[in-house]
């Protein structure tokens, strides 16, 4: 283990160099860049053994992962904003063929207008890939997830591909101290890539099939499944990884910060959270809940946390033009079942990576107060 | 009396099984079979969405007797790049081959495709070109010929059909300076065993072989092998390869047929034998011919 104080694109770099990828494909676009280039010089000076392959776009990237992954390898790539909506049908095929990659996002904004910074609207619109989909509130946190989503979407009845979301810039080209494990450790924490099936001219398998009606409801079942047998993977690799290198993130499908008796619980997903928690602190009987695995959708968790407080206010970092925040829309339907909801309340913040402080969390959690449940405020738009 | 393992040089066992969903006299599927057997077991087979693969990638029965991926449309390319670089890393020396259409080459797939050849795959690159989307019901691609009737170019009182002749693609291939490139046709099985062989060793390799399609086209499930050769009788369609940049190996024809004969034939050029303009077409036609007789030393 190594204590370091670096840019958070060189240290999930360094995560992906210690998951030992084979075939890692990259196309540029801010603010990804930095993991790649840095993984193209792990690789130029020999400290990373993998084939590293510049393709002419995402599309390709995913692509290439892909027809590697089915042969048996492990494999990465990053993207960001339009990189990733470019990607948007490989997102399908790559989770319909049960092929387990990683890809970090770096969170950025979609054109138009052009914007390279932060929020959610790349991501969240890939809700529905069927790709495992965790958000990262630290440097730290985008680390540790890397290592761990490839031991939770290799597992074997999951074999989903995962997105670690990470806030780019926030996360990404900020210097931040980390922990990076040791190589030792992360081999034993996990094992090389053994996928059940596999392109081989020995076993010949057809791959990509085509589907008629009578068969084609079946794999997308089985996808949920997948999706379901996640949760469990993921809180029981949350604890192993505590126990192997010190480090836990809540029960590994959601974080609760100050909850114990709180009366105003913000739902939040992110970096955000940290300023959040910032908040929080100088606040009394307010609480955050941080979605830390949004696919699986830790239904059962926010049900539990949220039955017993007053107030929810869910922060989103993306739209869902013509109605609202689409974490907003999930947290009220995750609550409808139960008999005593509390009043909820949207506020959407920060897109295009406009600044959110502490003091709007104060002025967010004000509004909340006065809420007669179900307003979505956009906070911080000019007069 | 022991079957024999090849006739005329090919063998005989087939990597494609039979019982798949193709058209009868599909050339596309004869040119796959024949690629197959110059390629052997050893191999990793890439398609792209279209024909061949909703005809022999059916869920439960795949037609394929080696591992054979299909992702997407406009992708096969860089799938198959992947599974290159995979096999790479295993130390495998099977081969990788792409199996797609024109549509998915030339059209929807052509930076893939671009990209694979400019970063020096090791695979082969087998475009099946029946000149058409024929998997979504003949609709015009960049491959469509002059003049040719489809059902998103039709032919009327104010249209010729296609309005711009065939996208020069093994041009374009050869642009990448890869060190093999080549045109073949379904009607030539002994030539495009031949260049697929040849193939094996030269990669990156791109082949674009014509095959017939009598759904499409318009003509009797007969005549598949008829309508091919006819294609490189009028000029219409050259074989030849690029070896190190340069043309070379043009298959020569002896004398050639007026291009008539091969647009008679089928029905995607039957308005061209209803008027006078159309008359004027085929002559339009005919110079391409001879364009190409000229350009290829044919005469």
């Amino acid at each position: 283990m190594k204590y370091v104080v670096q840019e958070g694109s060189h240290s999930v770099a360094e995560a992906v160099s210690l998951c030992r990828p084979g075939v890692i494909a990259a196309f540029p676009i801010t603010p990804q860049t930095h993991i790649v280039e840095k993984l193209a010089e792990f690789v130029a000076n020999g400290d990373l053994d993998a084939e590293f392959v510049n393709v002419e776009s995402e599309h390709s990237a995913l692509s290439l992962i892909a027809g590697a992954e089915a042969c048996g390898i492990r494999t990465f790539t990053a993207t960001s904003s339009q990189g990733l909506a470019l990607m948007h049908e490989v997102l399908h095929a790559t989770s319909g063929m049960r092929l387990p990659t990683v890809m970090v996002v770096a969170n950025r904004a979609l054109s138009a207008p052009l914007n390279i910074w932060n929020d959610h609207s790349d991501s969240m619109a890939q809700r529905d890939t069927s790709w495992l989909q965790f958000y990262a509130e630290s440097v730290q946190e985008a680390v540790d997830l890397t290592i761990q989503s490839y031991r939770v979407a290799e597992s074997k009845d999951v074999m989903l591909p995962a997105m670690v979301c990470m806030d780019g810039y926030v996360l990404t080209h900020t210097y931040e101290s980390v922990l990076i494990p040791d190589q030792a450790m992360v081999d034993e924490f996990l094992p090389p890539f053994e996928p059940e099936y596999r392109l081989d001219p020995e076993e010949p398998m057809t791959f990509g099939v085509y589907a008629l009606p009578s068969d084609y409801m079946e794999f997308k079942w089985e996808q949920q499944k997948a999706m379901e047998n996640a949760k469990r993977h993921i809180m029981r690799i949350n604890r192993e990884y505590r126990k192997m290198f010190g480090r836990a993130y809540g029960n590994g499908m959601v974080e609760l910060y100050n909850m114990d008796d709180a009366e105003v619980a913000i739902v939040a997903m992110g970096s955000i959270c940290g300023t959040i928690k910032e908040a929080v602190d100088e606040m009394k009987d307010v609480g955050l809940v941080r979605i830390r695995t949004y696919r699986p959708f830790p239904v059962e968790e926010l049900r539990d946390v949220l039955r017993d407080v007053e107030i929810v206010a869910v922060v989103d970092r993306a739209f869902s033009y013509g109605y609202e925040g689409p974490v907003f829309s999930e947290i009220k339907s995750a609550l409808y079942v139960l008999r005593n909801r509390p009043i909820v309340c949207n506020f959407i913040v920060g897109l295009g990576g406009r600044d959110t402080r502490v003091e709007d969390v104060f002025r967010l959690v004000k509004r909340a107060k006065e809420s007669a449940g179900g307003e979505v405020i956009w906070l911080n738009l000019k007069a | 009396m022991a079957q024999p393992q090849s006739v005329a040089g090919i063998p005989v066992e087939e990597l494609l099984a039979p019982g798949h969903a193709a058209c009868p006299g599909c050339g596309q599927t004869l040119a796959v079979r024949i690629a197959l057997k110059a390629i052997g077991r050893n191999a990793i087979a890439v398609m792209s969405t279209g024909c061949l693969e909703v005809s022999t990638g059916l869920y439960n029965r795949s037609a394929w007797k080696i591992p054979c991926i299909h992702m997407l449309f406009e992708n096969a390319a860089a799938v198959a790049s992947g599974v290159e670089r995979a096999l790479k890393r295993k130390g495998s020396d099977a081969r990788v081959v792409v199996f797609s259409g024109d549509g998915g080459t030339i059209d929807i797939g052509f930076g893939s495709l671009s990209g694979m050849l400019e970063r020096g795959h090791d695979v082969i690159y087998i475009c099946l070109d029946n000149e058409a989307y024929m998997n979504t019901g003949v609709q015009r691609s960049g491959a469509t010929p002059y003049a040719a009737h489809t059902t998103t170019s039709p032919s009327g009182t104010a249209s010729v059909g296609n309005p711009r002749p065939k996208k020069d693609a093994p041009a374009i291939a050869a642009a990448h300076h890869i060190p093999y490139v080549a045109t073949a046709s379904s009607s030539f099985p002994k030539d495009l065993y031949r260049k697929v062989k040849t193939a094996c060793d030269l990669t990156p390799a791109y082949i674009q072989v014509h095959v017939p399609c009598p759904t499409g086209w318009g003509f009797d499930t007969s005549k598949t092998i008829e309508v091919g050769k006819l294609a490189i009788e009028t000029a219409l369609w050259v074989n030849y390869e690029v070896v190190s940049d340069e043309i070379t190996n043009v298959m020569k024809i002896g004398r050639r047929k007026p291009v008539e004969e091969y647009l008679r034939m089928q029905k995607r050029f039957r308005h061209l034998f209803a008027s006078e303009e159309g008359k004027r077409e085929i002559e339009r036609i005919q110079a391409m011919a001879d364009y190409n007789a000229k350009k290829f030393g044919l005469d």
